[in-house]
């Protein structure tokens, strides 16, 4: 299905947020949110993605 | 020293970590900062991972993190936020910045006030960057706010503190809030200005990330902050329009 990630449209195979973000190659420590509501860490897996879903994720980046 | 939720910290300054020429000169300037508090933000990240990179260099500094909500400027927006930045940074810290005007970045106070008080019922412990009207003050506290952090100038701007009457008045209507000027810092002379005025911390970036040489600039903010602290501390006198004579007049000689 095609989705939104970070801004750039891509194809993916995987169903759920999970999924989509190993197969996009994701490891480490962020914060994900899809159609700008927040999915914690645990939920992701049980948290099935539907066409044109934007998800955003986030890192640690320097703030003031 | 002022607590903050709980936390008393032994340096009053509170320092960001944007805008240095490197991430070596960031983890040195700290160090000479004495800063016990780092600002830091969220942004998207890449597969190659950069954030990771600069999370560790963070908790290797051993600093409490201060997560901001930079740039947000709904409510809805920087809740998300700081739901996401609980997530990340593993605490209920949350430097609360609604920006409500483009050029200035002075805070909307009213989506400030809004979103202070769903956070604060949601466990988060707010640090609201707002202006210095007392009345939005008072509603923050009613929010849940257990810190007010007003603005000394526009962000970045290095103007020291535009109104020092207010920011007075701010520290005589709640002398039992701990109070931070946050923004605006461009000299030492600034932080220790705002120290003086009784403010329990002082939070900056830009002074020092982009002085010429920003570890010097970083020992100078801490000398400063201290020095401001400890002036207010010591009980200054009041001034005058006036001179009153220092030496005793009492047993001076008549020659004249």
């Amino acid at each position: 299905m095609q989705i939104t990630l970070n801004g750039e449209r891509r194809e993916i195979a995987a169903a759920t947020l999970e999924a989509a973000l190993t197969e996009c190659g994701f490891t480490g420590h962020f914060a994900t949110a899809v159609n700008e509501v927040f999915v914690p860490a645990t939920a992701r897996s049980g948290h099935a993605l539907s066409e044109g879903d934007r998800i955003e994720v986030l890192g640690a980046m320097q703030g003031g | 020293m002022r607590t903050f939720y709980g936390t008393t910290l032994a340096n009053p300054l509170m320092l960001g970590t944007a805008r240095y020429p490197s991430p070596k000169v960031l983890e040195a300037a700290f160090r000479e900062s004495g800063a016990a508090v780092a600002t830091v933000s969220l942004r998207r990240e890449g597969a190659d991972g950069a954030g990771q990179a600069f999370w560790q260099l963070i908790r290797d500094l051993g600093v409490l993190v201060l997560p901001n909500t930079a740039g947000c400027h709904t409510v809805k927006e920087a809740v998300t936020t700081a739901h996401m930045a609980r997530e990340v940074f593993d605490t209920p810290w949350i430097k609360l910045e609604l920006i409500g005007h483009t050029d200035s970045l002075q805070p909307d106070v009213f989506q400030l006030v809004e979103a202070a008080k769903i956070l604060s019922d949601e466990g988060f412990q707010v640090f609201p960057y707002t202006t210095d009207d007392l009345i939005v003050g008072e509603r923050l506290l009613a929010a849940g706010c257990e810190v007010l952090m007003p603005w000394g100038a526009p962000i970045g701007s290095g103007r020291g503190l535009s109104n020092p009457y207010a920011l007075r008045a701010m520290r005589a209507e709640f002398p039992d809030t701990p109070l931070v000027v946050d923004a605006g810092i461009g000299l030492p002379s600034h932080a220790a200005a705002a120290m003086e005025l009784g403010y329990d911390a002082v939070l900056l970036n830009t002074a020092v990330a982009r002085a010429g040489d920003p570890v010097a600039m970083a020992c100078a903010m801490r000398e400063a902050a201290e020095a401001g602290a400890r002036g207010f501390a010591a009980d200054p006198i009041e001034a005058r329009d006036m001179a009153e004579p220092s030496t005793p007049v009492i047993g001076k000689a008549f020659l004249a």
